[in-house]
């Protein structure tokens, strides 16, 4: 179907114990460039830490991940192909939008990254306050700058924990058209997101995880809308 | 809680070596009966040095091999150290006091022990402050290890001030060479209390494991 | 590819720009210091005790406890917004993150360091033109000290709960071989006597140094989750 022989992001039977809780028990995956996941599930399912492992912020107790064949986690090289949006901001408030974005491109070793600052804040409709402090925007103005950071160095893996977390509506469809220019240009996408929506008109894959497994997953196209919604609203009633 | 055999015979080590030190073991003519604490203090130094020691090694044992078991060893050995630590503290003023005049002088090794004292203070708070065994057991190993660093430096800081600095005109009983008897009595008293830290030290480590095994019960039973 | 030291330069930069930014921690912490000096200075009788002698003294225990205050926010505002873990993300290494830090907290520490002891000299009447070389330098051999442990304990007490009572119970045993040889340096230096009299100290200043900031550069990766 894809052709490419190195997927994107691969998982392999990963798992996460912390002490005798199994937050991730054996999640097997694949997505290649330019494909996006939907990753659905109730709160406690384990995707913040599926997502961890795959960003390498975690080591896997059982199992192993690899982003671009290199192994996870791994060295700078890894790092690099990576963006990280959470529905934290990870920003820091006291500083400006642009320097926020310019220290994290300068981190990633970024050709000109002043330029690449303000290229990825227009690209997030946010440069007009490129100069305020953090503190002083909005919460769904703060993710979008959050999401320029993660995307400053043009990765080729982007891990989204929930990004449309207190965005508006002219915010999401930015971030839709963000993501979606990304899927353009080849990167592979990991959503987690509770708007089955919104995720779904995105994604290209879809897979609902539940207690640290994936219980259900395949393509979107075979996948109506309704079907994953109900299972999953079954889900999030069950653990409730 | 029944005593094991090792606890009865650190028990009895313990009992039999003060009745030898009071009644059978000859007066030391300078400092007068005074000096029987001596065979409680030094004992208990060598004990909280011991287990102190005991700590920074599990502690790097434990970043290395990330065994369970060996982080409740250090945390074991850390409370029952913290005994001892307290005991010399309290029997090196009540020693002072009537042989040198007054209760605390900045004696280098009293001085270090001081310092563990507020070291295993600080490892224990640690503990008490993080609910998650994982993270708990490696910051502890991690303070367990620089711990160990610091005690040359403070003995050196405090060995270069006083070798600096004037000693305060006191009759200083350093280590006198013992007749026979004290000797015994001594070498009797840190076979016993060796033996009695041991001991302690299983005890402390059973209760571990015991919590540790509740705790694991009553996270799967959720 | 970035270099270590290039990373570390980078999180300091970030880390001062954000303390310049804001600026009331330094503020506050410039006024505790002095504060302390001038409670120390009528807190003693001064026909009985020489300036000279107390100046050390109060000098170095100020220095401990503004340095501790100003070690408290280092990691603060990773946490604030979950920062760090984007710097985690990121291709730099861990032991960057630390020395960038520490190199921060050491700027603030000396900034500090630059206000307290003129004064010193100012409240205590002791004119320090002449010391003030050898002084400058105790002030960063003990500044590195403190910085080196104080950023890894910081870091570690961001992660608990009763994160300001336990940093100092944390730090100050680790600050006395810091503050003895520094006072006790500087005392000679007060005193008229040459530099080669405190060499001792300086040594063991230097050994503290060399020993703590490397443990603790190697340590930083073990309080992070893993």
């Amino acid at each position: 179907m894809n052709g490419k022989s190195v997927a994107a992001v691969e998982a392999d039977s990963i798992a996460r114990a912390f002490g005798a809780r199994r937050a991730v028990d054996g999640v097997s995956l694949r997505v290649h460039a330019g494909e996006t996941l939907a990753l659905f599930g109730p709160n406690g399912a384990g995707k913040t830490t599926l997502l961890r492992l795959l960003g390498g912020l975690i080591r896997p107790t059982g199992g192993n991940a690899s982003i671009g064949g290199q192994k996870v986690p791994g060295g700078p090289e890894m790092r690099r192909q990576i963006g990280v949006i959470s529905h934290r901001t990870l920003l820091y408030d006291a500083l400006t939008p642009r320097e926020n974005v310019e220290f994290f491109a300068r981190l990633y070793g970024v050709a000109s990254p002043r330029e690449a600052a303000v290229r990825s804040l227009e690209q997030m409709g946010i440069a007009d306050r490129a100069d305020a402090p953090v503190r002083s925007l909005s919460r769904g103005m703060k993710q979008r700058v959050s999401i320029a950071r993660a995307t400053v160095h043009n990765p080729k893996v982007v891990l989204a924990d929930e990004p449309f977390t207190g965005l508006d509506v002219s915010g999401a469809r930015a971030l839709s058209r963000l993501l979606g220019d990304l899927r353009e240009s080849g990167a592979a996408l990991l959503l987690v997101t509770h708007n089955i929506d919104e995720g779904l008109s995105l994604a290209t894959h879809a897979a609902i995880m539940h207690q640290g497994r994936l219980i259900r997953s395949g393509e979107r196209a075979s996948i109506v809308a309704s079907e994953y919604a109900n299972e999953y609203r079954d889900l999030v009633a069950a653990g409730e | 809680m029944k005593p094991t055999p090792l606890t009865i015979a650190a028990g009895v080590g313990v009992v039999v070596t003060y009745i030898r030190a009071i009644f059978f073991t000859p007066t030391e003519a300078v400092q007068g009966p005074a000096q029987k604490i001596f065979y409680v203090h030094a004992p208990a130094a060598w004990v909280a040095f011991l287990a102190f020691g005991l700590v920074g090694l599990a502690s790097v044992l434990y970043l290395w091999l990330r065994e369970e078991r060996l982080d409740r060893i250090a945390e074991s050995s850390a409370e029952v150290g913290l005994m001892f630590t307290t005991v010399v503290l309290i029997t090196g003023p009540l020693w002072g006091k009537p042989i040198w005049g007054t209760y605390w002088t900045w004696d280098a090794r009293l001085t270090l022990t001081l310092f563990l004292w507020f070291i295993f203070v600080a490892y224990i708070v640690l503990r008490g402050a993080i609910d998650e065994r994982e993270m708990r057991a490696r910051y502890c190993a991690v303070l367990g290890i620089l711990g160990a660093l610091l005690v040359p430096f403070i003995h050196l800081s405090v060995y270069l001030f006083r070798t600096l600095h004037p000693k305060p005109i006191l009759m200083k009983p350093d280590a006198p060479s013992l007749p026979t008897e004290m000797l015994t009595t001594v070498l009797l008293a840190f076979a016993a209390f060796t033996l009695l830290y041991v001991a302690l030290l299983r005890v402390r480590y059973r209760y571990a494991v015991d919590r540790d095994a509740l705790l694991a019960e009553s996270s799967n039973a959720r | 590819m970035n270099s270590v030291i290039g990373d570390a330069l980078l999180v300091a930069k970030k880390d001062l720009m954000i303390e310049f930014r804001t600026r009331s921690a330094f503020l506050s912490v410039v006024v505790f210091a002095l504060l302390g000096i001038v409670i120390f200075y009528f807190a003693w009788d001064s026909t009985a005790v020489a300036a000279s002698d107390l100046a050390p003294g109060v000098l170095w225990v100020i220095f401990t406890f503004s340095g501790l205050l100003g070690l408290h926010r280092s990691f603060g505002v990773e946490h604030a917004e979950g920062a760090i873990d984007g710097l985690l993300a990121s291709p730099v290494s861990r032991e960057a993150i630390f020395l960038g830090k520490a190199g921060a907290n050491l700027v603030f520490v000396l900034a500090v360091q630059a206000i307290a002891i003129p004064a010193v000299s100012l409240f205590y009447n002791l004119p320090l033109g002449g010391v003030a070389l050898p002084l400058a330098g105790i002030a960063i051999l003990a500044a590195i000290g403190l910085v080196a442990v104080g950023t890894l304990f910081s870091a570690m007490a961001a992660n608990t709960r009763l994160s300001e009572l336990l940093l100092p119970m944390l730090s100050l045993p680790f600050f006395v071989p810091i503050v003895i040889p520094a006072a006790q340096a500087t005392a000679k230096l007060l005193s008229g006597r040459p530099v080669v009299d405190a060499l001792a100290w300086l040594k063991l200043l230097l050994a503290f140094d060399l020993v703590f900031v490397f443990a603790c550069m190697l340590a930083y990766p073990f309080t992070l989750e893993e």
